[in-house]
Parts: C-alpha cells; structure tokens; sequence
C-alpha cells in the first residue's frame, strides 16, 4: 500500500534531526496558528498564492532563497565543525552517514534554492519594469514555475524527517547514484526534487526569454536595453539551452533506477563518462546562469551610485553574449583527470581560459565606471567593491584550475572548493544581496536599514576570506574535498580558522535578518514615495514604490540609454504628475491551478521516490487534469477599466503630495 | 606542497608560472579598485567629475588587449604542458619503466604487480628513479587514484583500463588516496607508497611472496571485493594470471554477473536480459 514508506523511514535515532524536525514543526504550526487567528488565508490565497503578478512572485522567490539560505547553511556550519573536530583519527560527531548527505544536500540547496530562486527572483521583480512593461509574456505560466520550484524546495525538506537525501554529492556521479550502489530513497528525492524544479526553471527561461524580445515599450531597442536586462537575457537563453540536458541526464538515471535500464551502469554497456559530460554540459552553463545577473546588479549599482553612465555600454553587452556562447565549450574541465588526450584537455584549458577575457573586460569596464565618478558608499556600492576585489581573485584561481597539468593536482582538492566558493559567494551572493538591498525599496516603498546592510557585508567580506583561504592553503598539503574525517592533525588549526570564518559569515546572515526586520519596524521612517530612492537611471525607477499591479498607467517611450536618466535632464525634467486621460489596461487574472500543479507535483514526487503506485497515478492524473482545466479555461484575462486606474493613480499622487 | 617526483615537482613549477602571469592583471585591479573608490568618493568634490564619459577607445584597447596577451601567454603554456604532463605519455628514463596496476574497490586499493606475479592491498612499493606505469581501473564507483607528492591523479572507472606514470625520485613513505567521493568509506580510502631503494623494493617483493595468501579472480578476490572499511594492509604471494585483464573485462561480460565485485548492498539482483540485447 505504502510502497517503501514505513514508520521506519523516519530517523527517530538521530538527535540533530528529530530537534530540527520539531523546529520546523513548531515554527510551521506558529505561522499557520497566526494565519487563522488574524484571518489572513484569503489574503494570502488572493494576493499571494494565487497571484500572477511578477513583483509578488519576485518577493517569493526572494523569501523561499533566504528560507533556503538558513537550511542551507545549517549544513555548511555543520560540516565546518565536523572537520574542526575530526583530525587524527578522531570521527567527530556526524558518522559517514550523516555527513554524506549534509554536503550533498549543502550543495543541492544553495544552488538549486537559494542562488536560483534569488537569481529567478531578481529578474521577476526588476525585468518587467526596467523594459516598460506591464507583466511577463506568460504570466500563468510564471506562477507556475514559481509553485514547481516550490514544490522541489518541500521534497528536499521532506527527505530530511521521512527517509534520507542522496549521498553522492551534489551532482550524484553515477554509477554511485544508480541502483546497486545507493539503493535507498536519497537519490530519488534529489532526481525529483531536481526534476519538478528544473522543469519550472525551463519555463521561466522561456517566459522571460519571449519577454524581453518582445515585450519592450516603445522605442526601447536592444542596445537602449539596461545591463541587468541584457544580462537576464543571456541567462535566460541558457536556461533554455541548458536545462533541458539536465532534464533528460536525470531522466535517463531515472529509467537506470527505476526500470533496470543500463545507460549509466558499470556494466551492460552503460557508461559513467556520458554521464558526467552530460551532467557538466548543464553544469558550466548553470554557473553563468547564476553569475551573468550578478554581473548585471553590479553594472546598474555602480553607474546609480556613481552618478556617471556604465562605461563601455556596448563593450559590456557583447562581453556579456562572448562568455553566453563560450560557456557551452568549457565543461570538460570539470574532469581533466578523465583521462582524455593532451589535445582534448588542452583545447578545453584553452577555451576555458579565453573566458577570463570578457570577463577581464567587464571588471575593467567596473572599474572606469567609478573612475571620475561621485561614489556614495551605500551598502550596494560596498557588495560591489567586495566583489570586484574578491571575484577577480577567485578568477585567477579558476583560470590556475583550468591548466590542465595544474588541475592534475589539484582536482577534488579543497582547492576546487576554495575556488567556487569564492566565485559564488563572491559574485552571485554579494550580487543578490547588493540587488536585494538596491531594489528593496522598489518592492515594498522603503528603503532597507543601512547600518545593519553594512555589518552584514562586513561579516560576509571578513567571514568568507577567513573560511575559504584556509582550504585554499590545505588544498597545497593534499586535503581533499568530502572528507568526513582525516589523519593528518597539522591541518586541523586551519580548519579551526575556517570554522571561525563560517561562524563569521553566520553573523553576516544575522545582520541580514535583523535588517529586514529593522527595516520593517521603521518602515515609516524609511518611506519612500516618489519611487526613485537613489536618484536612478533606468526605467523602474519611473514607477510607483512599490508600483500598482499593472506598473505604468502609461507605458514609457524610450529614446537612449538610461532612459529614466534621460527624461530627467531634460529641461524641466521629470514631473511625477497626475495624467489628464486614462485608458482601459488589459490584465491576466489570477491563477488557482498554478499552486494547484504544483501541490500535485509534491505528490507525483513523493509517491514515486517511495514507490506508492497508486498515489503517484493520482499525483499524475491530478497535474494532467488542473492542466487541461487551465488549457480550457478562456476566463483568464480582465480589463482594469480606466476609471479604476485613474482612482488608483490619483491615491498614489495625494500621498505624494502629503510627503513632498 | 613538497613534492618529491619530477612531475609533482614539475606541476608546482608550472602551478607557480600560472599564478605569477595572472597577477600581472590581478594586482593592477585590486589596486585601482582601492584608489578609484578613495579618490572619486562623494565627498572628495575636488575630483574630477564626467557624468556623461562612458567610451574611450585608448582604453578599450588595453582592457581587452592586456587580458589577451597573458591569456595567449598562458594558452601556450598550456598546451605545452598538457603534452609535457600527458598522463599517458611514458617517462623518459635510463631505468626501464615498470607496471603496476591499481584497482579501486570499496574502499580500499588493490595493487598488482604483474611482472613479479605478487599483488597488495592498501599498500605499494616502488623502487626510487624508475618510471612506473599505472594501469588504473576500478570494480566499483568512480574513483580517482592519487599520491599528491609524486604528482598527476586519475581517474579510476570500471570496465576502463585508464593509465598514469609516475616516478618517485626520494625514498620516503608517501600518503596515496582517492580523491573522487565514492562512498560511505572514503574518506580511510588511503594507502602508504613506498619509494624505495632498488634493493628495498626487492626484500619487499620478497617480503609479499612469503605470504601465504595467493589472491584468485574466481575465488577470495571476489570476497576481497566486499565493501570494507579501513581494510589492513594484505600480501598476496601469488595472483591468477591476467587478473587486471579480468577484473576489466568482467564489465564487459554483457552480464551482471552475481558476484560482481562491490556492490554497496545485497539486492536488486541481475535482471534476466540476453548479452546481446546489452550490445
């Protein structure tokens, strides 16, 4: 009847994991007790849940990342004290076990449901205003996505009460994912919590990508495109190019564990390599999916800040679309240590390397921008010197990995780890941090609290220096990555430093949380209602704070660069002012099959990785039919009437009025 | 890093070159992030200010320039040492180079010595300034086989006869792994290389021969083969012939045959399907 599933699935033996478990729990229990106390389920199945409406599902996106932050880095504090204590034959306190699938699930969470969602997020909230437009191309679709990314988030916490994740590391390398060698459920939650997330992620690639092509208001041409646009684009381009690789890698691991296919098996002609060139073809991109946006955010800070336009406008687009295209023909050098040729390792060295010259171009491109500017040092402008700083180190480390001769040695060691984390932490985290902080204020009408924004980046710039250099100099003495315990006990005062910078960066994750809470509190205090806090360039800024559902009660016509920048020297400049005329504007109503399917996915998933037959056709059935529901269903769209809009317009400008 | 093989000594060397080549770009950076962010602060209103600058071809030149000519330097240089350091390509040496195979199990190393007819466990002999020559595979998960100090790793992976050389050049007592996460075991994936002198090497050959153990691929290899946790250091006086060849060829066979070596557990057992249908 239940398939694997028994009560003996849940470790009730394990401590650590039964304390979180009832955290979690409680926690849970709090929020739901609240909601119906205040009665805030319709508000929230309205304005929420069901919404289609992109800022909202930017903050979600948002919200779920900074959830997933905390779980994720649970586990990278757990590991950091684990090989604290585990020198010299001493186990430490977390057995193989357990440890295995902490850095498994480490690596799963912060790319797949932090960086992602954060990244997701971002263009969710910031693309449909920077290019004028009132929605995305597919809005049912964008909710959907958002609740399929979700439901990938709920299975990678179920695994961690009932059964057990993956232990295979984060990319779950066959043939040690397949079958014979990790028999148990572990591996079927990361295959399908990847799977149904994934597929969502697809088809936000696609839902932006038909965006920015051709959703742009008038006069906005690609080259008149913000950086951050630009920048979403190419990485929406590789989500469709990429994805759809790891769609079908897990796919083919599917049938090898589910149905005694062979494509990935030590034997009867199944081959691991395919595997890990199939898993690494999605891999390389996925790195660029992350970091291109973070290029983007640091591009508009720094001319905001400034006060200057972005130098090399065009340089930077074109160094943008060169690392798009150059990201496809670099991923053998992820496994150097195959056992290719000198001409295949050296072809892939070497184009590995070509990368490091538009990106070279991009910081120097930075780097002039501030260059006979008026620097503020806000807290984004700090994220972005951090990352400029720390980014081109973790590049000179990324190019010494990509000699072939030199990653002999230093492939799977600490150094691989020092090297990703200093290009993740340092270009995709201070970069989705430096765009919370800038675009907060857009989302929600007031600005975010600067003194705890700057402690936080402190601790991450300090915290991350202390926790990584150490690896990086460990890597040199021959320590390995994954280690659950080793002999040598001169490594251990390293360790012991890097323990002390994660705990560092903890408190970078505190200040963060005690700044949106700051913030909230003195909300009124931080209010801004003229919608351009930091006197900025681009076109969302010419929107409300935080804009009404359909963003431009007239769409803007854009005639340079900076368009928002333009209209304000212009002679008179800018006037927020009340329009004579309003016109009727056409919007997607919201969507209940959007949770829907995606509440179905959590079942067609759990019910498959326990092998519950029945469940998983009824998950299935259900996800086919709210589909078909939606496909026939034409009531989808509505008119706000212009009435209504000039109602909503004129409240916005009597509180302006009120506050200037 | 204190490297003690001519290759290990050799990819220090070219690790040193490379890093040294990308400060040259790397330091200018960090320096003028510093300046410019001290001299163009907001404050400093004695700064020049040119809201409108964004282009200069004079320093479009550079920026690309610059980076392409040390990512050309380094283009060079690593092709050349992807041959010079080709982890196939036999070392050149007065000595003749010498066999060894190593094959990955859970979780632990079986070396065979092929010309002298003996194999260990979890321990290996080399004699000082004589190439060996690695034939790597694996009867279980992917591994990597590495010796940091003596220099290149590679992969081990079944049913693939991978190679690596490498040559000790001081005697000592080196620290080999894995390095490629395979399981519940691997972190106490280690074993001890000794580089040897040529008549050391001899007493330990001989030393294995005085075992009473011989090590068959139809027999206790197959029991050695069972997932084992930081496995004692084993002698095998004598091995069946061709045992590498076997444990290679046995992925090949078209069937999962049921003593196949390393599974983490006793289950799912081979399916009915022809060898041809695996072809």
């Amino acid at each position: 009847m239940f398939g694997k599933l028994s009560l003996d699935s849940i470790p009730y033996h394990e401590p650590i994991i039964m304390v979180t478990a009832a955290v979690i729990i409680l926690g849970g229990a709090t929020v739901f007790g609240l909601l119906t106390y205040f009665k805030k389920w319709g508000y929230l199945w309205r304005e929420w849940i069901t919404s289609i409406d992109h800022k909202k599902l930017g903050i979600m996106y948002f919200l779920v990342a900074l959830v997933m932050l905390i779980r994720g880095f649970a586990d990278a504090i757990m590991m950091r004290t684990q090989q604290a204590i585990a020198a010299g034959g001493a186990e430490g306190y977390l057995p193989p076990h357990h440890y295995d699938q902490i850095f498994t699930a480490h690596g799963v969470i912060m790319i797949f449901f932090v960086a992602m969602p954060m990244v997701i997020g971002l263009m969710n909230l910031v693309v449909p205003l920077q290019i004028g437009a009132r929605d995305v191309a597919f809005p049912f679709m964008n909710n959907l996505s958002f609740w399929l990314t979700v439901a990938g988030v709920v299975l990678v916490n179920i695994s961690l009460v009932v059964g057990e994740f993956a232990k295979t590391g984060w990319l779950a390398y066959a043939p040690l994912s397949g079958i014979k060698y990790s028999p148990d459920v572990g591996v079927d939650y990361w295959i399908w919590a990847l799977q149904i997330s994934g597929i969502g992620t697809t088809l936000t690639g696609i839902n932006f990508f038909v965006t920015i092509l051709k959703m742009r208001t008038k006069g906005m041409t690609m080259f008149r495109m913000p950086i951050f646009t630009w920048t979403s684009l190419c990485a929406n381009v590789l989500i469709i190019a990429s994805f759809p690789i790891l769609t079908v890698t897990i796919a083919l691991l599917t049938l090898d564990r589910y149905l005694g296919f062979h494509f990935f098996t030590n034997d009867m002609g199944g081959n691991m390599m395919m595997y890990v060139n199939l898993i690494w073809a999605w891999g390389h991109p996925e790195v660029y999916i992350l970091i291109l946006p973070a290029f983007g955010v640091f591009s508009e800070v720094i001319a905001t800040f400034t006060k200057k336009r972005l130098f090399g406008y065009k340089t930077m687009v074109w160094a943008t679309v060169a690392i798009t295209i150059l990201s496809f023909v670099v991923w053998l050098h992820h496994f150097f240590t195959m056992g290719a040729g000198a001409n295949v390792n050296a072809f892939f060295g070497i184009t590995t390397m070509i990368i490091a010259i538009p990106t070279g171009v991009k910081i120097f491109n930075w780097l002039f921008t501030m260059y006979r500017g008026r620097i503020q040092f806000t807290s984004p402008v700090l994220w972005t010197i951090g990352f400029i700083i720390t980014f081109t180190l973790g590049g000179m480390t990324g190019v010494m990995l990509a000699v072939p001769g030199a990653n002999f040695v230093l492939h799977n060691s600490l150094f691989v780890i020092a090297h990703f984390h200093n290009v993740i932490i340092g270009g995709v985290v201070f970069g989705m941090l430096a765009g919370l902080t800038f675009w907060f204020p857009k989302a929600f009408g007031f600005t975010l609290n600067e003194k705890w924004g700057k402690r936080s980046f402190w601790c991450w710039l300090v915290g991350f220096y202390m926790a990584f250099m150490p690896l990086y100099a460990l890597s040199f003495f021959g320590a390995m990555r994954r280690m659950q315990s080793y002999e040598p006990t001169g490594w251990q005062p390293l360790m012991i430093v890097a323990w002390v910078g994660a705990v560092i960066i903890a408190m970078g994750i505190a200040c963060l949380v005690i700044q949106i809470i700051v913030s909230v509190k003195d909300r009124e205090k931080n209010r801004d209602l003229t919608g351009d806090p930091w006197d900025g360039r681009t076109l969302e800024w010419a929107a409300a704070s935080p804009p009404a559902h359909y963003n431009f009660a007239h769409l803007p016509t854009v005639s340079s660069i900076d368009a928002f920048w333009e209209m304000k020297q212009q002679p008179g400049g800018f006037k927020r002012e009340l329009a004579h005329e309003f016109e009727d504007i056409h919007m997607p109503k919201n969507t209940t099959e959007g949770p829907l399917i995606g509440l179905f996915a959590i079942v067609f998933g759990f019910a498959l990785i326990w092998h519950i037959w029945w469940l998983a056709i009824a998950g299935g059935l259900g996800i086919f039919v709210t589909f078909m529901f939606r496909i026939f269903n034409s009531d989808t769209d509505y008119y706000v009437d212009a009435a209504e809009v000039e109602k909503i317009e004129r409240a916005y400008y009597k509180r302006l009025e009120v506050q200037v | 890093m204190d490297p003690s093989g001519e290759i290990g000594q050799g990819l220090k060397s070219l690790i040193i070159t490379a890093f040294g080549l990308m400060l040259i770009v790397v330091i200018p950076v960090i320096v003028m992030t510093i300046l410019f962010a001290w001299k163009y602060r907001g404050t400093n209103l004695a700064a020049k200010y040119t809201p409108n600058w964004e282009h200069s071809n004079v320093i479009e030149v550079f920026v690309w320039a610059i980076p392409c000519v040390i990512i050309l330097f380094l283009a060079i240089l690593t092709w050349q040492t992807s041959h010079e350091y080709d982890p196939h390509k036999p070392i050149a040496s007065d000595e003749q180079t010498m066999t060894i195979d190593a094959v990955a199990l859970d979780w632990k190393w079986l070396f065979i010595y092929p010309e002298q007819g003996v194999a260990s466990v979890n321990e290996l002999a080399m004699p000082v300034d004589t190439p060996v020559h690695f034939r790597v595979t694996s009867a279980t998960v992917m591994n990597s086989f590495m010796i940091p100090s003596l220099g290149s790793q590679i992969y081990a992976m079944a049913g693939m006869a991978n190679d690596v050389y490498l040559e000790g050049n001081e005697i000592g007592i080196y620290r080999g792994r894995s390095t490629n996460y395979s399981g519940e075991g691997f972190s106490e994936m280690l074993f001890d290389a000794h580089v040897t002198s040529v008549d050391n090497f001899d007493a330990w050959i001989n030393e294995v021969r005085q075992s009473s153990e011989s090590l068959r691929f139809q027999g206790n290899y197959q029991d050695l083969a069972e997932p084992s946790i930081a496995h004692p250091i084993e002698h095998f006086s004598d091995v069946s012939p061709n045992l590498y060849e076997d444990i290679v060829s046995s992925f090949h066979s078209g069937q999962e045959s049921q003593e196949q070596a390393g599974s983490h557990a006793d289950q799912e057992q081979s399916m009915p399907m022809s060898a041809q249908a695996a072809e």
